[in-house]
């Protein structure tokens, strides 16, 4: 196998806010090769999206702040020139971003939305780009698509606006796919749908998808490798299998614990793991999960930050203390007991069946 | 959209008919008896009867309400207490000056306001965005008069450039009509400048927020596109709103400015009415202000639903 598709290295993300500098993502490193899946899960307001708007520079400067190295094919992007960086959004790198009712622009019809970035970045004229469109459309599983183009995107209902977006992020046939919870307010069949068409395109095109989201159970279906993140760190890393085998940060046990109800995990479910993320302006010294961990509680590790460390080939865990096996094979248990029936899920991708809030205070 | 079209304009009538009914009871609110009490304590009886005779007022209110807006409707709105001339004839003479003066107010304060508000909102924080956020600040809390008292000092009484009062009817005197224009209209614009300013600002910095201009980024549009199509073009919606009040406020008359121009507008007039105490004037005045209000906010609401497609459906 050839080197990485996108390489990132000592990924920081700070924002200066009225109540001091807030460090959303710490030291966030990792590859992604082509044709990959890689999942980042964790709780509301942990870094996820913010850790990857940054890799496009997609987060305003000031008040945010990015440092360290994306390499894209062997690019910084985060030294880019803003002008070359236009071309890096949308063509190589595409977002599908998280709430499909504010995504879209209410003034403009839908299928100007979608080929605007096709307009700007292929070779391509208004009517193939609008044949595009359609295409993408259909494929992400809007009926009448070709009769649709010119409809506002009021006259969708939320789980419909979502594939608008989706065939947005796809437009400009991406390298990279970014999927912020992308099929999060999709009923389960329409989720399947759109996850095969991702699969497909991976297939076909080789492209890479980084994929955000809280469901587990999606996790475990489609993603190559899985990364928890906590307080803007990385935590655990560790290829799917074996993140859900054998978890051994105690952070990512709670997780697995606390039986997600399919599509939410930050709602009930993570009442489970006992007290609050700590807020990014106000980070506890020592290791970041202290106060809320169980599992052991020593002077290191209130004074100390633990180090990413390896502790076999590609598992990596943030923590001086690893569960041990008989909890860890109780989390994963749990786990597969539970995620395994999809019971409760979305419904209809009526309006309101979205994800609860943005979670931004 | 035509049924969109039609309710607006029927809700537009049924308010004016409520503006009607406001205006008529005006005249029945004063104590005692009105024309008495415009003409004061010494008065020609033949005036007084005269004027009672055909103000109708011998008549049951619905009555003479149903008569006067029947009139009304007709173009009728009674005589001047004080002139005998017929209110509309009164009317006729003061509306073209303060719509000039309005629209010139206006076109000053949107030369102003729409630059200063956009490069304040997209230069948030910066030096110019402290600027414009100063200027419109001065401009609000400074009364106008001040800005036309000092105006006339500089250009009409150091300067010599141009004249410092009155109204010149541009089929007189087309150049004379526009040099006596210049400074009424600045005096107002930049009042109504400050105003707008702020509310650009604020309308284009919520636009800049908004997610979808985050995806329209991540689609690697360049900024100048995003800014045109994603964020004014957003942005206008609220600004058309507040611009329409803005000129509706406008035609209602500027008052204190036209005391200070010697401008003779509507405001003027119906100052002078409530200082004499003439109802019939007062009452047309009040009347066709609220009407061209009604009318602009109409014109207004079927842009806005031009500009956004969410209205037009429902
Ligand atoms: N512009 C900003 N200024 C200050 N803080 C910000 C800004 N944008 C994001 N943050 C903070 O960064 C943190 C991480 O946000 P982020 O959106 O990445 O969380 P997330 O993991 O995606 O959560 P969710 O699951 O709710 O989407 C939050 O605490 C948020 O308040
Ligand atoms: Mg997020």
């Amino acid at each position: 196998m050839s080197g990485p598709l996108l390489s990132v290295r000592d990924l920081n993300v700070r924002f200066g806010t009225k109540r001091g500098t807030a460090q959303v993502v710490r030291g966030m490193s990792y590859d992604l090769h082509e044709g990959e899946t890689l999942a980042i899960v964790g709780e509301s307001g942990s870094g996820k999206s913010v850790s990857t708007l940054a890799l496009t520079r997609l987060i305003p400067t000031p008040p945010g702040r990015i440092e360290g190295q994306v390499l894209l094919d062997g690019d910084d992007l985060v030294t880019m020139p803003e002008k070359q960086l236009l071309q890096v959004r949308g063509t190589r790198v595409g977002y599908v971003f998280q709430d499909p009712m504010t995504s879209l622009n209410p003034v403009h019809p839908i299928g100007r939305q979608v080929t605007e970035g096709m307009r700007f970045h292929l070779d391509v004229s208004e009517h193939e780009a609008r044949d595009r469109a359609v295409d993408l459309l259909r494929q992400v599983g809007i009926p009448g698509a070709e009769k649709r183009l010119d409809d506002y995107p009021h006259q969708f209902s939320g789980g419909m606006r979502q594939r608008v977006v989706i065939a947005i992020g796809l437009a400009c046939d991406p390298k990279i796919l970014i999927a912020d919870e992308m099929t999060t307010a999709l009923d389960v069949t329409t989720q399947a749908q759109i996850t095969d068409l991702v699969q497909h395109l991976q297939e076909e095109r080789r492209m890479a998808v980084i994929w955000i989201t809280h469901d587990l159970g999606v996790v475990a279906g489609i993603a190559d490798r899985v990364m928890v993140m906590y307080a803007g760190q990385v935590i655990e890393e560790a290829s799917v299998d074996r993140l859900f085998a054998e978890p051994r940060h105690p952070y990512t046990v709670g997780l697995l614990m606390s039986l997600p109800v399919l599509g939410d995990l930050r709602g009930e479910a993570l009442t489970a793991i006992p007290g609050l993320p700590p807020s990014p302006t106000d980070l506890p010294d020592g290791c970041s999960f202290h106060p809320r961990c169980s599992f052991r509680d020593d002077e290191r590790c209130l004074t100390e930050q633990p180090p990413l460390r390896e502790i076999a080939p590609g598992h990596h865990v943030r923590s001086f203390y690893e569960v041990d096996d008989a909890t860890a094979r109780a989390a994963s248990a749990a786990q597969r007991i539970e995620v395994e029936p999809p019971e409760a899920s979305n419904d209809d991708g009526s309006p309101d069946a979205g994800p609860p809030g943005g979670g931004r205070p | 959209m035509a049924r969109f079209v039609l309710r607006r304009t029927a809700q537009s009538l049924v308010a004016l008919l409520g503006v009607s009914i406001v205006v008529f009871a005006l005249i029945h609110l004063v104590p005692g008896d009105p024309i008495r009490a415009a003409l004061g304590t010494r008065f020609d009886p033949e005036v007084y009867e005269l004027l009672r005779e055909r103000s109708g007022l011998d008549q049951p209110l619905v009555v003479q309400y149903v008569d006067w807006l029947g009139r009304a409707v007709q173009g009728d709105l009674g005589v001047s207490f004080r002139s005998g001339a017929p209110v509309t004839t009164v009317l006729a003479a003061r509306i073209p000056p303060t719509a000039v003066l309005a629209v010139a107010s206006l076109v000053v304060g949107i030369v102003v306001a729409i630059p200063a508000g956009i490069i304040a909102a997209v230069r948030q924080g910066k030096a110019a965005d402290y600027l414009a956020t100063g200027f419109s600040q001065v401009g609000v809390s400074i009364p106008d008069f001040w800005y036309g008292i000092m105006l006339i000092l500089i250009f009409s009484v150091t300067l010599g450039w141009l004249p410092p009062l009155g109204y010149t009817e541009f089929g007189e005197d087309p150049v004379d009509f526009a040099r006596r224009l210049i400074l009424p209209a600045v005096t107002a614009g930049v009042v109504t400048g400050a105003i707008l300013t702020r509310f650009v600002r604020s309308s284009v910095l919520e636009a800049l927020n908004a997610d979808h201009v985050r995806l329209a980024r991540a689609k690697g549009l360049p900024e100048r596109y995003i800014l045109r199509h994603h964020v004014l073009r957003n942005a206008w919606i609220p600004i058309v709103t507040v611009t329409g009040l803005q000129l509706g406020t406008l035609l209602g008359g500027i008052v204190i400015v036209e005391v200070v121009f010697a401008w003779p507008g509507l405001g003027r007039l119906a100052l002078d009415a409530v200082e004499r105490r003439d109802y019939p004037v007062l009452q047309g005045a009040v009347l066709f202000m609220a009407g061209a209000f009604l009318v602009i906010n109409l014109l207004v609401d079927l842009l806005y639903a031009k500009l956004d497609p969410r209205i037009a459906v429902r």
